[in-house]
Protein backbone atom coordinates (compact mmCIF):
# COMPACT_ATOMS: atom_id res chain seq x y z
CA UNK A 1 0.00 0.00 0.00
CA UNK A 2 1.24 3.47 -0.82
CA UNK A 3 1.98 5.53 2.22
CA UNK A 4 0.53 8.95 2.91
CA UNK A 5 3.04 11.43 4.31
CA UNK A 6 2.66 14.89 5.80
CA UNK A 7 5.75 16.99 5.30
CA UNK A 8 6.26 20.33 6.98
CA UNK A 9 8.52 23.08 5.71
CA UNK A 10 9.77 25.23 8.58
CA UNK A 11 8.28 28.64 7.82
CA UNK A 12 10.30 30.92 10.05
CA UNK A 13 12.59 32.51 7.48
CA UNK A 14 14.25 31.73 4.16
CA UNK A 15 13.22 30.15 0.86
CA UNK A 16 10.23 28.32 2.29
CA UNK A 17 7.84 28.40 -0.69
CA UNK A 18 10.57 27.00 -2.99
CA UNK A 19 10.83 23.89 -0.83
CA UNK A 20 7.05 23.46 -0.74
CA UNK A 21 6.98 23.47 -4.54
CA UNK A 22 10.00 21.14 -4.93
CA UNK A 23 8.60 18.65 -2.44
CA UNK A 24 5.18 18.67 -4.11
CA UNK A 25 6.85 18.08 -7.47
CA UNK A 26 8.86 15.24 -5.94
CA UNK A 27 5.65 13.59 -4.71
CA UNK A 28 4.17 13.95 -8.20
CA UNK A 29 7.15 12.05 -9.64
CA UNK A 30 7.73 9.30 -7.13
CA UNK A 31 5.49 6.26 -6.88
CA UNK A 32 6.76 5.45 -3.40
CA UNK A 33 4.36 7.63 -1.42
CA UNK A 34 1.64 10.22 -1.57
CA UNK A 35 2.09 13.30 0.43
CA UNK A 36 0.93 16.69 1.42
CA UNK A 37 3.37 19.51 2.02
CA UNK A 38 2.67 22.58 4.08
CA UNK A 39 4.39 25.35 5.98
CA UNK A 40 4.79 24.88 9.75
CA UNK A 41 5.42 27.72 12.17
CA UNK A 42 3.93 26.68 15.48
CA UNK A 43 4.67 24.01 18.08
CA UNK A 44 1.29 22.33 17.72
CA UNK A 45 1.86 21.78 14.01
CA UNK A 46 5.01 19.73 14.64
CA UNK A 47 2.91 16.92 16.15
CA UNK A 48 1.05 16.48 12.86
CA UNK A 49 3.98 15.97 10.51
CA UNK A 50 5.94 12.88 9.46
CA UNK A 51 9.02 14.81 8.36
CA UNK A 52 10.42 18.33 8.36
CA UNK A 53 12.35 20.48 5.91
CA UNK A 54 14.74 23.17 7.14
CA UNK A 55 15.03 25.63 4.26
CA UNK A 56 17.88 27.88 3.24
CA UNK A 57 18.05 31.25 4.93
CA UNK A 58 20.12 32.80 7.67
CA UNK A 59 20.97 30.18 10.28
CA UNK A 60 21.33 32.74 13.08
CA UNK A 61 17.86 34.20 12.37
CA UNK A 62 16.16 30.81 12.12
CA UNK A 63 17.88 29.50 15.26
CA UNK A 64 16.96 32.65 17.17
CA UNK A 65 13.23 32.49 16.36
CA UNK A 66 13.11 28.70 16.76
CA UNK A 67 14.36 29.08 20.27
CA UNK A 68 12.10 31.99 21.24
CA UNK A 69 8.97 30.33 19.87
CA UNK A 70 9.49 27.10 21.80
CA UNK A 71 9.62 25.18 18.52
CA UNK A 72 13.22 24.29 19.30
CA UNK A 73 12.29 22.11 22.31
CA UNK A 74 9.42 20.46 20.45
CA UNK A 75 11.66 19.54 17.53
CA UNK A 76 14.47 18.35 19.82
CA UNK A 77 12.00 16.05 21.60
CA UNK A 78 11.01 14.44 18.33
CA UNK A 79 14.65 14.17 17.25
CA UNK A 80 15.43 12.33 20.49
CA UNK A 81 12.47 9.97 19.90
CA UNK A 82 13.87 9.39 16.45
CA UNK A 83 10.38 10.15 15.13
CA UNK A 84 11.06 13.16 12.92
CA UNK A 85 13.17 12.79 9.76
CA UNK A 86 14.65 16.12 8.68
CA UNK A 87 16.30 17.45 5.54
CA UNK A 88 18.37 20.61 6.07
CA UNK A 89 19.63 22.72 3.18
CA UNK A 90 22.35 25.34 3.70
CA UNK A 91 21.18 27.12 6.88
CA UNK A 92 19.29 23.91 7.68
CA UNK A 93 22.52 21.92 7.38
CA UNK A 94 24.08 24.17 10.02
CA UNK A 95 21.16 23.74 12.41
CA UNK A 96 21.32 19.93 12.17
CA UNK A 97 24.97 19.93 13.25
CA UNK A 98 26.39 19.34 16.69
CA UNK A 99 29.12 21.95 16.38
CA UNK A 100 30.06 25.02 14.38
CA UNK A 101 33.73 25.50 13.64
CA UNK A 102 35.28 28.94 13.22
CA UNK A 103 33.91 32.45 13.79
CA UNK A 104 30.46 32.09 15.30
CA UNK A 105 27.64 33.82 17.02
CA UNK A 106 27.31 32.64 20.64
CA UNK A 107 23.51 32.68 20.47
CA UNK A 108 23.32 30.13 17.71
CA UNK A 109 21.58 27.11 19.17
CA UNK A 110 21.96 23.86 17.25
CA UNK A 111 19.64 20.86 17.09
CA UNK A 112 22.50 18.40 17.43
CA UNK A 113 20.69 15.88 15.22
CA UNK A 114 23.71 14.68 13.27
CA UNK A 115 27.32 13.88 14.09
CA UNK A 116 28.63 16.63 11.86
CA UNK A 117 30.75 19.72 12.44
CA UNK A 118 30.13 22.56 10.02
CA UNK A 119 31.80 25.75 8.92
CA UNK A 120 29.57 28.67 7.91
CA UNK A 121 30.30 30.57 4.66
CA UNK A 122 33.00 28.01 3.91
CA UNK A 123 33.35 29.03 0.26
CA UNK A 124 33.43 32.78 0.86
CA UNK A 125 31.08 35.69 0.42
CA UNK A 126 28.27 36.03 -2.13
CA UNK A 127 30.55 36.92 -5.06
CA UNK A 128 32.09 33.44 -4.68
CA UNK A 129 28.70 31.69 -4.62
CA UNK A 130 28.61 29.14 -7.45
CA UNK A 131 26.69 26.50 -9.35
CA UNK A 132 28.19 23.29 -10.73
CA UNK A 133 27.68 19.59 -11.31
CA UNK A 134 28.39 17.31 -8.38
CA UNK A 135 28.40 13.54 -8.01
CA UNK A 136 26.21 12.10 -5.30
CA UNK A 137 26.70 8.53 -4.04
CA UNK A 138 23.94 6.35 -5.40
CA UNK A 139 22.82 8.86 -8.08
CA UNK A 140 23.41 7.58 -11.61
CA UNK A 141 23.73 11.04 -13.17
CA UNK A 142 25.48 14.20 -11.92
CA UNK A 143 23.41 16.69 -9.97
CA UNK A 144 23.53 20.41 -10.80
CA UNK A 145 23.92 22.11 -7.42
CA UNK A 146 23.56 25.74 -6.36
CA UNK A 147 25.79 26.97 -3.53
CA UNK A 148 24.97 30.34 -1.94
CA UNK A 149 27.33 31.54 0.79
CA UNK A 150 27.40 27.85 1.49
CA UNK A 151 28.54 26.05 4.61
CA UNK A 152 30.52 22.84 4.43
CA UNK A 153 30.73 19.81 6.65
CA UNK A 154 34.20 19.72 8.14
CA UNK A 155 33.93 16.42 9.92
CA UNK A 156 31.53 13.52 10.34
CA UNK A 157 31.52 10.80 12.99
CA UNK A 158 29.38 7.93 14.24
CA UNK A 159 27.25 6.28 11.57
CA UNK A 160 27.11 9.44 9.49
CA UNK A 161 27.55 8.65 5.79
CA UNK A 162 29.19 11.11 3.41
CA UNK A 163 27.17 11.34 0.19
CA UNK A 164 28.98 14.04 -1.79
CA UNK A 165 32.18 16.04 -1.82
CA UNK A 166 33.70 18.68 -4.01
CA UNK A 167 37.46 19.13 -3.88
CA UNK A 168 37.63 17.09 -0.67
CA UNK A 169 35.01 19.30 0.98
CA UNK A 170 31.96 17.44 2.28
CA UNK A 171 28.74 18.96 0.98
CA UNK A 172 26.14 16.27 1.66
CA UNK A 173 25.76 13.70 4.41
CA UNK A 174 23.16 11.37 5.83
CA UNK A 175 22.73 9.88 9.26
CA UNK A 176 19.73 7.71 10.08
CA UNK A 177 16.76 9.76 8.88
CA UNK A 178 18.57 13.08 8.69
CA UNK A 179 19.96 14.56 5.51
CA UNK A 180 22.24 17.62 5.43
CA UNK A 181 23.20 19.55 2.29
CA UNK A 182 25.43 22.59 1.75
CA UNK A 183 23.49 23.52 -1.37
CA UNK A 184 19.96 24.34 -2.51
CA UNK A 185 18.05 21.58 -4.34
CA UNK A 186 14.95 23.79 -4.01
CA UNK A 187 16.37 26.37 -6.43
CA UNK A 188 16.45 24.06 -9.44
CA UNK A 189 13.85 21.82 -11.06
CA UNK A 190 15.72 18.60 -10.42
CA UNK A 191 13.67 16.91 -7.69
CA UNK A 192 15.93 13.88 -7.20
CA UNK A 193 17.11 14.98 -3.75
CA UNK A 194 13.58 15.56 -2.49
CA UNK A 195 12.64 12.14 -3.93
CA UNK A 196 15.68 10.61 -2.22
CA UNK A 197 14.40 12.05 1.07
CA UNK A 198 10.96 10.53 0.46
CA UNK A 199 12.64 7.16 -0.14
CA UNK A 200 14.56 7.59 3.11
CA UNK A 201 11.43 8.00 5.18
CA UNK A 202 8.86 5.63 3.68
CA UNK B 1 38.10 29.38 -3.82
CA UNK B 2 37.74 26.04 -5.59
CA UNK B 3 41.17 24.84 -6.65
CA UNK B 4 40.21 22.31 -9.29
CA UNK B 5 37.49 22.07 -11.91
CA UNK B 6 37.38 25.85 -12.15
CA UNK B 7 36.02 25.63 -15.69
CA UNK B 8 32.99 23.65 -14.57
CA UNK B 9 31.61 26.12 -12.11
CA UNK B 10 29.64 29.29 -12.74
CA UNK B 11 29.58 32.37 -10.57
CA UNK B 12 27.57 35.60 -10.68
CA UNK B 13 24.61 34.06 -12.54
CA UNK B 14 21.06 35.39 -12.31
CA UNK B 15 20.11 32.19 -10.44
CA UNK B 16 22.75 32.83 -7.77
CA UNK B 17 21.83 36.48 -7.44
CA UNK B 18 18.09 35.86 -7.19
CA UNK B 19 18.80 32.85 -4.99
CA UNK B 20 20.71 35.01 -2.54
CA UNK B 21 17.70 37.33 -2.32
CA UNK B 22 15.40 34.35 -1.67
CA UNK B 23 17.50 33.39 1.36
CA UNK B 24 16.60 36.77 2.87
CA UNK B 25 12.83 36.18 2.71
CA UNK B 26 10.94 36.56 5.96
CA UNK B 27 13.79 38.57 7.41
CA UNK B 28 14.82 42.02 8.56
CA UNK B 29 17.77 43.90 7.07
CA UNK B 30 19.04 46.57 9.47
CA UNK B 31 21.01 49.74 8.77
CA UNK B 32 24.17 49.90 10.88
CA UNK B 33 27.05 52.35 11.04
CA UNK B 34 29.69 50.42 13.01
CA UNK B 35 30.63 46.93 14.18
CA UNK B 36 28.92 47.36 17.55
CA UNK B 37 25.57 48.08 15.90
CA UNK B 38 26.19 45.24 13.44
CA UNK B 39 26.69 42.89 16.40
CA UNK B 40 23.41 44.04 17.95
CA UNK B 41 21.65 43.49 14.64
CA UNK B 42 23.09 39.99 14.24
CA UNK B 43 22.28 38.99 17.83
CA UNK B 44 18.73 40.22 17.45
CA UNK B 45 18.18 37.96 14.43
CA UNK B 46 18.68 40.27 11.43
CA UNK B 47 19.16 38.37 8.16
CA UNK B 48 21.66 40.97 6.92
CA UNK B 49 22.98 44.41 7.71
CA UNK B 50 23.24 47.50 5.51
CA UNK B 51 26.60 49.14 6.21
CA UNK B 52 26.41 52.94 6.18
CA UNK B 53 28.29 55.98 7.44
CA UNK B 54 25.05 57.67 8.45
CA UNK B 55 21.49 56.36 8.76
CA UNK B 56 18.93 58.03 6.45
CA UNK B 57 17.53 60.30 9.19
CA UNK B 58 21.01 61.81 9.64
CA UNK B 59 21.59 62.04 5.89
CA UNK B 60 18.33 63.99 5.68
CA UNK B 61 19.25 66.23 8.61
CA UNK B 62 22.81 66.89 7.44
CA UNK B 63 21.95 67.70 3.82
CA UNK B 64 24.71 67.92 1.21
CA UNK B 65 25.76 65.16 -1.18
CA UNK B 66 25.47 61.66 0.25
CA UNK B 67 27.88 59.12 -1.30
CA UNK B 68 28.96 55.50 -0.92
CA UNK B 69 30.23 54.87 2.63
CA UNK B 70 33.94 54.77 3.46
CA UNK B 71 35.07 51.23 2.51
CA UNK B 72 36.94 51.06 5.84
CA UNK B 73 33.59 51.37 7.66
CA UNK B 74 32.05 48.70 5.43
CA UNK B 75 35.08 46.41 5.85
CA UNK B 76 34.98 46.74 9.63
CA UNK B 77 31.34 45.65 9.59
CA UNK B 78 32.05 42.79 7.16
CA UNK B 79 34.77 41.51 9.48
CA UNK B 80 32.56 41.65 12.56
CA UNK B 81 29.51 39.58 11.56
CA UNK B 82 28.64 36.24 9.93
CA UNK B 83 25.44 37.45 8.28
CA UNK B 84 25.54 39.09 4.83
CA UNK B 85 26.57 42.72 4.52
CA UNK B 86 24.95 45.07 2.01
CA UNK B 87 26.03 48.60 1.13
CA UNK B 88 24.60 51.47 -0.86
CA UNK B 89 25.75 53.17 -4.06
CA UNK B 90 24.37 56.29 -5.69
CA UNK B 91 21.84 55.74 -8.50
CA UNK B 92 23.80 55.09 -11.71
CA UNK B 93 27.23 55.19 -10.04
CA UNK B 94 28.69 52.00 -11.46
CA UNK B 95 32.22 52.86 -10.32
CA UNK B 96 31.07 52.91 -6.70
CA UNK B 97 29.34 49.60 -7.42
CA UNK B 98 32.49 48.00 -8.85
CA UNK B 99 34.40 49.20 -5.78
CA UNK B 100 31.85 47.56 -3.46
CA UNK B 101 31.89 44.39 -5.53
CA UNK B 102 35.66 44.17 -5.22
CA UNK B 103 35.40 44.79 -1.49
CA UNK B 104 33.11 41.75 -1.32
CA UNK B 105 29.80 43.13 -0.07
CA UNK B 106 27.10 40.52 -0.50
CA UNK B 107 24.47 42.78 -2.07
CA UNK B 108 24.54 46.32 -3.45
CA UNK B 109 21.65 48.71 -2.85
CA UNK B 110 21.36 51.23 -5.69
CA UNK B 111 19.68 53.69 -3.42
CA UNK B 112 17.72 56.91 -3.62
CA UNK B 113 18.81 57.64 -0.04
CA UNK B 114 22.18 58.69 -1.51
CA UNK B 115 22.40 61.60 -3.93
CA UNK B 116 21.86 60.30 -7.48
CA UNK B 117 24.98 60.28 -9.66
CA UNK B 118 23.56 59.78 -13.16
CA UNK B 119 20.63 61.90 -14.40
CA UNK B 120 19.88 59.44 -17.24
CA UNK B 121 20.62 55.86 -16.30
CA UNK B 122 20.53 53.39 -13.47
CA UNK B 123 23.36 50.86 -13.21
CA UNK B 124 23.32 47.95 -15.69
CA UNK B 125 23.18 45.41 -12.92
CA UNK B 126 23.62 42.37 -15.17
CA UNK B 127 27.29 43.27 -15.54
CA UNK B 128 27.97 42.47 -11.87
CA UNK B 129 28.65 39.23 -10.04
CA UNK B 130 27.02 40.50 -6.86
CA UNK B 131 23.26 40.92 -6.63
CA UNK B 132 21.55 44.31 -6.50
CA UNK B 133 18.49 45.57 -4.66
CA UNK B 134 16.73 48.65 -6.04
CA UNK B 135 13.91 50.86 -4.85
CA UNK B 136 10.57 51.40 -6.56
CA UNK B 137 7.39 53.40 -6.05
CA UNK B 138 5.26 51.54 -8.57
CA UNK B 139 5.25 48.56 -10.91
CA UNK B 140 6.90 50.49 -13.74
CA UNK B 141 9.96 51.31 -11.65
CA UNK B 142 10.07 47.75 -10.32
CA UNK B 143 9.92 46.19 -13.77
CA UNK B 144 12.60 48.51 -15.18
CA UNK B 145 14.97 47.66 -12.33
CA UNK B 146 14.26 43.94 -12.76
CA UNK B 147 14.93 44.24 -16.47
CA UNK B 148 18.25 45.95 -15.65
CA UNK B 149 19.14 42.91 -13.51
CA UNK B 150 18.01 43.73 -9.96
CA UNK B 151 17.75 40.52 -7.90
CA UNK B 152 15.56 42.14 -5.28
CA UNK B 153 13.11 45.03 -5.22
CA UNK B 154 12.29 47.13 -2.23
CA UNK B 155 9.42 49.54 -2.21
CA UNK B 156 10.97 52.93 -1.46
CA UNK B 157 8.75 54.44 1.17
CA UNK B 158 10.32 57.64 2.48
CA UNK B 159 13.55 56.81 4.28
CA UNK B 160 14.55 58.56 7.48
CA UNK B 161 11.03 59.68 8.38
CA UNK B 162 9.79 56.91 10.68
CA UNK B 163 6.51 57.45 8.83
CA UNK B 164 4.99 54.36 7.24
CA UNK B 165 2.57 56.07 4.87
CA UNK B 166 4.85 56.13 1.82
CA UNK B 167 5.95 52.52 2.32
CA UNK B 168 2.30 51.49 2.31
CA UNK B 169 1.52 53.74 -0.65
CA UNK B 170 4.27 52.14 -2.74
CA UNK B 171 3.43 48.57 -1.78
CA UNK B 172 -0.24 49.17 -2.64
CA UNK B 173 0.76 50.78 -5.94
CA UNK B 174 2.82 47.72 -6.87
CA UNK B 175 0.34 45.09 -5.66
CA UNK B 176 -2.66 46.85 -7.17
CA UNK B 177 -1.01 47.07 -10.55
CA UNK B 178 0.10 43.42 -10.44
CA UNK B 179 -3.56 42.49 -10.00
CA UNK B 180 -4.49 44.65 -12.96
CA UNK B 181 -1.76 43.07 -15.10
CA UNK B 182 -3.34 39.70 -14.32
CA UNK B 183 -6.51 40.82 -16.08
CA UNK B 184 -4.82 42.32 -19.13
CA UNK B 185 -4.89 40.76 -22.57
CA UNK B 186 -1.83 40.53 -24.76
CA UNK B 187 -2.27 43.83 -26.57
CA UNK B 188 -2.78 45.64 -23.27
CA UNK B 189 0.43 44.06 -21.94
CA UNK B 190 2.33 45.27 -25.02
CA UNK B 191 0.89 48.74 -24.53
CA UNK B 192 1.94 48.76 -20.87
CA UNK B 193 5.44 47.52 -21.79
CA UNK B 194 5.71 50.45 -24.20
CA UNK B 195 4.57 52.86 -21.50
CA UNK B 196 7.09 51.42 -19.01
CA UNK B 197 9.89 51.83 -21.58
CA UNK B 198 9.12 55.54 -22.00
CA UNK B 199 11.61 56.80 -19.43
CA UNK B 200 14.56 55.23 -21.29
CA UNK B 201 13.37 57.08 -24.39
CA UNK B 202 13.16 60.34 -22.48
CA UNK B 203 16.79 59.97 -21.43
CA UNK B 204 18.06 59.33 -24.95
CA UNK B 205 15.92 62.14 -26.37
CA UNK B 206 17.47 64.58 -23.91
CA UNK B 207 20.96 63.40 -24.78
CA UNK B 208 20.76 63.30 -28.59
CA UNK B 209 17.61 65.27 -29.40
CA UNK B 210 16.74 62.59 -31.97
CA UNK B 211 13.56 60.60 -32.34
CA UNK B 212 13.81 57.00 -31.27
CA UNK B 213 12.99 53.97 -33.44
CA UNK B 214 13.13 50.25 -32.72
CA UNK B 215 16.85 50.05 -33.51
CA UNK B 216 17.99 53.05 -31.45
CA UNK B 217 20.27 52.12 -28.56
CA UNK B 218 18.48 53.40 -25.47
CA UNK B 219 20.28 51.70 -22.58
CA UNK B 220 23.88 50.45 -22.79
CA UNK B 221 24.02 48.01 -25.74
CA UNK B 222 20.25 47.48 -25.84
CA UNK B 223 17.92 48.83 -28.53
CA UNK B 224 14.44 50.20 -27.88
CA UNK B 225 13.00 47.00 -29.35
CA UNK B 226 15.02 44.79 -27.00
CA UNK B 227 14.08 46.88 -23.96
CA UNK B 228 10.38 46.89 -24.87
CA UNK B 229 10.36 43.12 -25.44
CA UNK B 230 12.29 42.49 -22.23
CA UNK B 231 9.80 44.51 -20.24
CA UNK B 232 6.89 42.80 -21.99
CA UNK B 233 8.40 39.41 -21.07
CA UNK B 234 8.58 40.39 -17.38
CA UNK B 235 4.97 41.62 -17.40
CA UNK B 236 3.83 38.44 -19.16
CA UNK B 237 5.68 36.35 -16.53
CA UNK B 238 3.97 38.32 -13.76
CA UNK B 239 0.60 37.59 -15.35
CA UNK B 240 1.09 33.95 -16.28
CA UNK B 241 3.67 32.49 -13.91
CA UNK B 242 4.15 34.47 -10.72
CA UNK B 243 1.05 36.61 -9.98
CA UNK B 244 3.58 38.69 -8.06
CA UNK B 245 6.97 40.29 -8.77
CA UNK B 246 9.36 37.70 -10.22
CA UNK B 247 12.01 38.65 -7.65
CA UNK B 248 11.96 39.02 -3.87
CA UNK B 249 10.14 42.18 -2.77
CA UNK B 250 11.01 43.86 0.54
CA UNK B 251 9.49 46.96 2.09
CA UNK B 252 11.54 49.95 3.21
CA UNK B 253 11.39 53.60 4.11
CA UNK B 254 9.57 54.48 7.32
CA UNK B 255 9.31 51.25 9.31
CA UNK B 256 9.68 52.16 12.99
CA UNK B 257 7.60 49.68 15.01
CA UNK B 258 6.81 45.94 15.09
CA UNK B 259 3.32 46.72 13.76
CA UNK B 260 4.81 48.73 10.90
CA UNK B 261 6.84 45.68 9.94
CA UNK B 262 3.80 43.41 10.30
CA UNK B 263 1.54 45.55 8.12
CA UNK B 264 4.12 45.56 5.32
CA UNK B 265 4.29 41.74 5.50
CA UNK B 266 0.48 41.51 5.51
CA UNK B 267 0.41 43.71 2.41
CA UNK B 268 2.58 41.17 0.59
CA UNK B 269 6.20 42.14 1.32
CA UNK B 270 8.72 39.28 1.60
CA UNK B 271 10.66 41.04 4.35
CA UNK B 272 11.65 44.51 5.54
CA UNK B 273 14.52 46.95 5.64
CA UNK B 274 14.71 49.02 8.79
CA UNK B 275 16.91 52.07 8.42
CA UNK B 276 16.83 54.74 11.05
CA UNK B 277 14.01 52.99 12.93
CA UNK B 278 16.26 50.91 15.16
CA UNK B 279 19.33 52.93 16.04
CA UNK B 280 17.41 56.23 16.21
CA UNK B 281 15.06 54.76 18.81
CA UNK B 282 15.91 54.88 22.48
CA UNK B 283 16.19 51.11 22.97
CA UNK B 284 17.77 49.68 19.81
CA UNK B 285 18.46 46.18 21.18
CA UNK B 286 14.91 45.47 22.25
CA UNK B 287 13.38 47.18 19.23
CA UNK B 288 15.57 45.20 16.86
CA UNK B 289 14.51 41.91 18.45
CA UNK B 290 10.87 42.95 18.48
CA UNK B 291 10.86 43.82 14.78
CA UNK B 292 12.52 40.50 13.90
CA UNK B 293 9.84 38.63 15.85
CA UNK B 294 7.11 40.72 14.30
CA UNK B 295 8.26 39.83 10.79
CA UNK B 296 8.53 36.12 11.60
CA UNK B 297 5.05 36.17 13.19
CA UNK B 298 3.38 38.91 11.17
CA UNK B 299 0.03 37.14 11.07
CA UNK B 300 -0.13 36.56 14.82
CA UNK B 301 -1.54 39.68 16.54
CA UNK B 302 -0.88 38.26 20.01
CA UNK B 303 2.82 38.09 19.34
CA UNK B 304 2.84 41.57 17.75
CA UNK B 305 1.14 42.95 20.87
CA UNK B 306 3.55 41.11 23.16
CA UNK B 307 6.75 42.23 21.45
CA UNK B 308 5.49 45.82 21.19
CA UNK B 309 5.30 46.25 24.97
CA UNK B 310 7.69 48.61 26.75
CA UNK B 311 9.93 49.33 23.81
CA UNK B 312 10.33 52.98 24.82
CA UNK B 313 10.17 55.80 22.31
CA UNK B 314 10.33 55.01 18.62
CA UNK B 315 12.43 57.32 16.45
CA UNK B 316 10.97 60.82 16.20
CA UNK B 317 8.81 60.87 13.07
CA UNK B 318 8.43 63.31 10.21
CA UNK B 319 5.24 64.27 8.43
CA UNK B 320 5.67 63.89 4.69
CA UNK B 321 3.88 67.24 4.00
CA UNK B 322 6.43 69.04 6.18
CA UNK B 323 9.34 67.86 4.02
CA UNK B 324 10.30 70.73 1.69
CA UNK B 325 9.71 70.33 -2.06
CA UNK B 326 12.56 68.52 -3.75
CA UNK B 327 13.79 66.86 -0.57
CA UNK B 328 11.80 63.65 -0.92
CA UNK B 329 14.22 60.75 -1.43
CA UNK B 330 11.55 58.70 -3.20
CA UNK B 331 11.46 61.07 -6.17
CA UNK B 332 15.03 60.20 -7.05
CA UNK B 333 15.37 57.64 -9.85
CA UNK B 334 12.64 56.82 -12.33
Amino acid sequence: MVKNLSIGVLGIQGDVSEHVISMRNAFDKTKKANGEVFIVKYKEEIDDIDALIFPGGESSTISNILYKSGLFETIIDRIKDNSLPIIGTCAGCILLAKKIVGKTNDDLKLLNAMDIEVERNAFGRQKFSFERNININGFTKPYYAVFIRAPRIIKTSGNCEILAKIDKKIIMARQDKFLALSFHPELTRDTRIHEFFINMIV
Amino acid sequence: MIESDESKLKIGTALLKKGFAKMQKGGVVMDVTNSEQAGIAEDSGAVAVMALERVPADIRADGGVARMADPAVIQEIMDSVNIPVMAKVRIGHFAEAYALESLGVDMIDESEVLTPADPFYHVDKRKFKVPFVCGCRNLGEAVRRIWEGAAMIRTKGEAGTGNIIEAIRHQRMVQGMIKKVGDMDNSELHKLAKEYSESYINSIKTITGETVNDDTLIFEEYTYKVVKNGIYKILDDIKRVHQRLPVVNFAAGGIATPSDAAIMMLLGSDGVFVGSGIFKSNNPKERAKAIVEAVANYNDPEIIAKVSKNLGDAMPGLEIEKIPQGELFQERGW
